[in-house]
């Protein structure tokens, strides 16, 4: 009886605590820079797309919701000819971000997408790309890549040499 | 006052009647209920406000709860409304109808013939009806007592054995 | 005034008022439980959020009003409306202020517990005409629960019958000018708030609908307006059974200062907040817990209580 009597008087004390609630429209909780939130495709520090439509996010995605289709340029450099993802189905799960070899795909701390039509939920290539590198600053792909595309020979990347001349005798 | 005797009486032989003829339980003892409202009501127009509460209170709040509980705990589905119908044979009503109609002759003779009281009928309070009940009825109330207290404790012993016996 | 333009006016604010109150009752609940439990409740629509309740009316209203096929339809429709009727009726007997009552009966205190005790067929048929098994249940529950802490109900509060001598209530009222019932009266007071809460089905005694075992209890079926008469009627009876304790333990109206009818209001708000508090601080017992404690521990109580008032009261008259 008395435990029940100290209970109601506890629970009535609550009245002076402060609240717990984060009033959210008027009052943004903090979301750490790392938040899984809305997918973005980046560009490298040179303002070129960093994906190169190696598939490898939509089949690390473990609902699907990703489709892409790959194509080259005349340099031979790859690119996405679509990207588009289905934020109806997504789950935020951040596999994509970890699968992407060149820090193209990445999650940002914003999850305000509501919308009244399902088909508004899928975002192409131009809603998805931004114009900057997202969390990875410096790194551009196709600089330290090996591979030959326009405006880079072989042997032009970073820490890469110049490749051997297979004619001549000397190493 | 009278018109409101007659209608309560009207509603209490009418819910009665429609209590005897229907084939599922719940809405029988439904309309038992509505009849024993209606006594409630003619109770309260003869002038015994407090015999009319306990009437609602022990009769329609307490008894009939129980009724439909048992009824409810029995699961009557559509094989017993068929049953009943059975059972509710033209052939059968003819011998309570027969002493129902002698009762309802008796009654009519009553109201026809003797002053009813019920115009003039003098407004009994709870304290005429307490101090009659342990006045002059003392024996019949406190017998009544014996009989009620005799029933808790069968109850108490049958419930007890089913009890020993798991 | 005209008399019967008088009587007219109280009965219709008699019902208008309570009707009002009990959904203005959801919109308190929801805030008082929030405030107890650290939060905020509802405080977007209108100021303090007080036109929630106009937004879940409106809501509410527009809902489908489903009769389920397998249930028994007539049974079905009247059962909210009985809970609606019984409560309505039990405010004709309230004194709220001098002279305003609707009915000012001989046997008010009888009156108010036979409506309770009518009460429990909206439950109990709620349950049967369902026809599913967790409202069956949930009838079940609300029938053996609402009938044992109805008996000690009205032996509770027989003591203050006994100190004023009568069941008007107006009487009782003013037999509490020097004192009120609750100091002399005190376990009757006690017993009264556990079997009101009993017999409003709030929690800690919401076996009959406890949402954890049996979905909703005895309205899992009603939707619309129906489930919202349920809700309103439960509304309804906490606003009364706080009146009730008002008139018969704290004086009524009684009060220096300021008016009568604020100073009933006042007292009534105070206990309806804490019903509200006995549901943000309590858990559920069991069921065999809840009706042992009401034949074991409260009936004998209230027979004791009822005994040493009838002793103490008749020698005082000696």
């Amino acid at each position: 009886m008395l435990s029940i009597l100290r209970t109601l008087w506890n629970v009535l004390l609550h009245m002076f605590h402060r609240r717990e609630t984060v009033q959210y429209p008027e009052e943004k909780p903090y979301l750490p820079p790392r938040h899984k939130g809305r997918i973005i495709l980046s560009r490298d520090p040179d303002g070129g797309e960093r994906c190169v439509a190696c598939y490898l996010c939509a089949v690390a995605c473990p609902v699907d919701c990703i489709s892409l289709q790959a194509t080259e340029d005349e340099t031979g450099r790859r690119y996405p000819e679509f990207f588009r993802i289905n934020f109806s189905r997504c789950i935020f799960c951040g596999y994509c971000e970890e699968a992407c070899p060149t820090y193209a795909i990445q999650l940002t701390p914003d999850f305000e997408m509501g919308e009244y039509h399902r088909q508004n939920l899928v975002y192409e290539k131009e809603d998805l790309l931004i114009n900057g590198p997202g969390k990875r600053a410096g790194y551009n792909f196709w600089r330290v890549s090996g591979v030959q595309i326009g405006g880079k020979d072989k042997g032009e990347a970073e820490n890469e040499a110049p490749p051997v001349d297979l004619h001549s005798p000397l190493p | 006052m009278d018109a409101l005797f007659y209608i309560a009486s009207a509603v209490a032989i009418i819910a009665t009647f429609l209590m005897l003829t229907r084939m599922n339980v719940v809405h029988a003892l439904l309309f038992l209920i509505v009849s024993l409202l209606a006594v409630a009501v003619v109770f309260y127009t003869l002038g015994a406000p407090f015999v009319a509460a306990l009437e609602i209170i022990i009769y329609a709040g307490a008894i009939m709860v129980l009724f439909i509980f048992v009824v409810m705990m029995l699961n009557l589905g559509k094989r017993a409304a068929a049953q009943e119908r059975e059972w509710q044979r033209p052939s059968l009503w003819v011998g309570p109808s027969a002493l129902a109609a002698v009762l309802v002759a008796e009654v009519v003779y009553l109201l026809t013939h003797a002053d009813t009281r019920m115009s003039g009928a003098v407004a009994l309070g709870p304290r005429q009806v307490s101090q009659s009940l342990f006045g002059p009825y003392l024996i019949g109330a406190e017998l009544a007592s014996m009989l009620l207290l005799g029933g808790l404790v069968g109850a108490f012993h049958l419930g007890r054995r089913i009890r020993e016996k798991r | 005034m005209n008399p019967i333009l008088k009587s007219l006016l109280i009965l219709f604010l008699v019902i208008f008022i309570p009707l009002n109150l009990a959904a203005g009752l959801i919109w308190l609940e929801r805030r008082l439980l929030a405030l107890w439990q650290d939060r905020y409740g509802p405080n977007r629509v209108g100021p303090f959020g007080v036109l929630q309740v106009l937004a879940d009316m409106i809501k509410i209203f527009f809902k489908e009003d489903w009769i389920p096929p397998f249930a028994d339809k007539a049974v079905f429709v009247i059962a909210p409306a009985i809970i609606m009727i019984t409560v309505l009726m039990s405010f004709t007997v309230v004194p709220w202020a001098p002279g305003a009552t609707v009915a000012n009966m001989n046997i008010g205190l009888l009156f108010f517990l036979a409506m309770s005790s009518l009460g429990v067929y909206s439950i109990v048929l709620a349950g049967w005409a369902s026809d599913s098994k967790y409202s069956l249940l949930g009838g079940l529950r609300a029938s053996a629960q609402m009938l044992s802490y109805e008996v000690f109900m009205g032996l509770s509060l027989m003591g203050t019958v006994l100190l004023t001598g009568s069941f008007r209530l107006n009487n009782i009222v003013d037999a509490q000018r020097h004192m009120w019932f609750v100091i002399p009266q005190f376990l009757g007071f006690v017993l009264f708030l556990i079997a009101g809460v009993a017999e409003t089905r709030r929690l800690p005694f919401d076996l009959p609908e406890a949402e954890s075992e049996l979905v909703a209890g005895f309205h899992s079926e009603y939707s619309g307006m129906k489930f919202g008469m349920f809700f309103v009627g439960e509304y309804l009876g906490v606003i009364l059974i706080s009146a009730m304790i008002t008139v018969l333990f704290f004086g009524g109206w009684r009060g220096p200062w300021l008016p009568p009818i604020v100073w009933f209001a006042l007292k009534t708000l105070c206990f309806i907040c804490f019903f509200i508090l006995l549901r943000a601080a309590l858990p559920r017992p069991r069921f065999d817990q809840l009706m042992s404690w009401g034949w074991k521990v409260m009936l004998p109580l209230a027979l004791i209580n009822l005994l040493v008032t009838g002793a103490v009261a008749l020698a005082a008259r000696t």
